[in-house]
């Protein structure tokens, strides 16, 4: 039999059924593997509570959807009594008083949380190298960077530490690391996912979504995190199930592949890649032209723009009063909230916080923080019109492979780029995944598939069915 | 562009007490991102109307009925200083 931690979520809830293994069995495999870590994934383990959890699943007997699977939850998600930083030393050692919504469902559909992954402080960044507590390496080449911000829960996943794991995506937080890291990373439509218990970062744009190895696998995980909850207004009524693809043909789907992602600015063999899915997506039946979203251009600029404005909004909560790490010794209430906020975060949040607050300052919201909202309505339209034409839309999700760990922190705008592929699809609220469509110099390269609002189960159907056709779940090398 | 004494204000406006090192670099770096984002300046947008969010969601209300809240003791569990069973506040005097 495989190995315990090789197997997928499907392949364990399959042996736990034949009475092959157990709960705990699995979930002793995964914490083997999660507390040696020589990635630098976890930010906290809870290996107590995990195996408490397995025994009873074990012995209860009730086999909800994922009964029994060990899954990771990125450090943005609060998870009660459990240490949740989301990356950053204003929260050190903090334990939230409740559990995020979409962690309860993981948990009542079975999952079991054996830890919290490393993450860009706040979820700002694109590499994980903006964790207060150190990077995450890339388990295909350790010196090089995971992507973020959920580097940690796509590394997880990669290194077979655990089949499942929950990131956050604000401009391409889970689709870029799952596309570095060679896995399976979905972005559901705005409001699929309760954001109850994410720490905001951008409101408007923040999106809860399941990293897995295989379509179906992360299918699952969707399946039991989607639908409305009260405690998050903005969250949907999910009417059409989410559904375990299984088709292999794509017969009379028409894809677009967006032109202005597939040109300059996108590494040669990022391209080659998506050339050749794009034939495999010939082969298996569809038909794939060209398709021009003129404002994606101006996308990124935008997206520096709203994100950073309403995360100086979100951030504006750590005053180290109710919760977190406080500075010592100040005199007055201004001086305590400005040496705690200066202590507690690092450059790249102190970066948005000041872009934000400029941008949104009395003579300056016109010039920038309402021309971006327009920009984002002519994003919205473009998106509206191709989907008049296509079914999907097809891009790579990174112009680059995995990149060396420290190339890009001297140069925000470098690292920004990173995000240029993902961010128009969260400008305009749209489900969007990556999967695996190839390898350069041994580093996986990874597909972006988007489509309408509520599409999700055709965008895991044309997903699964390249999974199938490209064969590519391979397992990166064990660290000596 | 954005010159120091703006970087300073927009500081204080966040609430964020920067070193003179952190001012000079923050300005540097500001600049940088606000010229790039200055391209969407360029564009015509006079009959565009904005988006703040992509879903129309209208006021959502619920029944006035109450249900359980946070513990006291569980509210404060987390806070770096407490007196009196409440969270302690330095004055605002300077």
């Amino acid at each position: 039999m495989t190995a315990l931690h090789e197997l997928t979520a499907e392949a364990a809830i399959r042996a736990i059924e034949a009475g092959e293994t157990s709960s705990l069995e699995l979930v002793d495999a995964a914490l083997e593997r999660v507390t040696s870590d020589p990635w630098h994934a976890f930010l906290a383990v809870d290996e107590d509570g995990a195996r408490e959890r397995a025994r009873a699943i074990d012995a209860n007997g009730e086999r909800p959807p994922l009964a029994g699977i060990p899954v990771a939850i990125k450090d943005a998600l609060s998870t009660r009594d459990l240490t949740t930083t989301a990356g950053s030393r204003i929260l050190e050692g903090f334990r939230p008083v409740y559990t995020a919504t979409c962690v309860e469902r993981l948990e009542r559909a079975g999952g079991i949380i054996v830890g919290k992954t490393n993450m860009d402080e706040f979820a700002m960044g694109s590499s994980t190298e903006n964790s207060a507590y150190g990077p995450t390496r890339n388990p295909w080449a350790l010196d090089r960077v995971p992507g973020g911000s959920s580097g940690g829960a796509a590394a997880c996943v990669a290194a077979r530490q655990v089949p499942l794991s929950l990131g956050s995506d604000t401009g391409g937080s889970i689709r870029q690391p799952a596309a570095l890291c060679g896995c399976v990373g979905i972005k559901p439509t705005y409001g699929a996912v309760s954001r109850s218990g994410l720490i905001a970062f951008a409101s408007s744009l923040d999106q809860v979504g399941p990293l897995a190895r295989t379509v179906r696998d992360a299918a699952l995980t969707l399946q039991a995190i989607v639908g409305r909850d009260p405690l998050d207004t903005t969250s949907l009524e999910w009417r059409e199930p989410i559904e375990l693809p299984a088709g292999e043909r794509l017969d009379g789907l028409r894809v677009g592949i967006i032109s202005e992602l597939n040109g300059e600015g996108i590494e040669a063999s990022v391209r080659g890649a998506v050339d050749s899915a794009a034939a495999t997506v010939e082969s298996l039946g569809g038909a794939v032209e060209q398709v021009s979203l003129p404002s994606v251009e101006h996308s990124l600029s935008t997206y520096y723009l709203i994100a950073p404005a309403e995360c100086s909004a979100n951030l504006a909560r750590f005053d180290g009063i109710r919760y977190g790490r406080a500075a010592e010794g100040a005199d007055s209430l201004l001086e305590h909230y400005e040496r705690t906020r200066d202590e507690g975060f690092g450059s790249e949040v102190k970066r948005r916080i000041m872009l934000g607050t400029f941008a949104l300052a009395s003579g300056y919201y016109d010039a920038y923080y309402l021309r971006a909202q327009k920009v984002r309505t002519l994003v919205v339209e473009d998106f509206a019109r191709a989907f008049e034409r296509v079914d999907v839309l097809m891009s790579p999700t990174s112009p680059t492979t995995a990149f060396p760990l420290g190339e890009r922190t001297d140069d925000p705008l470098s690292m920004y780029l990173s995000d240029v592929c993902t961010i128009p699809m969260s400008l305009a609220g749209l489900p969007a995944l990556s999967i695996p469509c190839g390898f350069a110099d041994g580093l996986p390269i990874g597909l972006q598939l988007a489509g309408p609002a509520y599409s999700e189960n055709r965008l895991l159907g044309v997903a699964h069915a390249l999974e199938q056709a490209l064969a590519l779940d391979q397992a990166p090398p064990e660290p000596a | 562009m954005i010159d120091e004494q703006t970087v300073r204000h927009v500081a204080r406006l966040a609430r964020l007490g920067l070193d003179e090192g952190e001012v000079a670099r923050m300005q540097a770096e500001l600049s940088g991102i606000l010229e790039h984002v200055e391209r969407i300046r360029a564009l015509e947008l006079d009959d565009v109307p904005p988006t703040t969010h992509v879903e129309s969601v209208a006021n959502v209300m619920r029944e006035d009925v109450p249900t359980e809240c946070l513990e006291h003791e569980l509210a404060l569990r987390e806070a770096p200083a407490t007196r009196e069973g409440g969270f302690l506040v330095r004055g605002i005097g300077a």
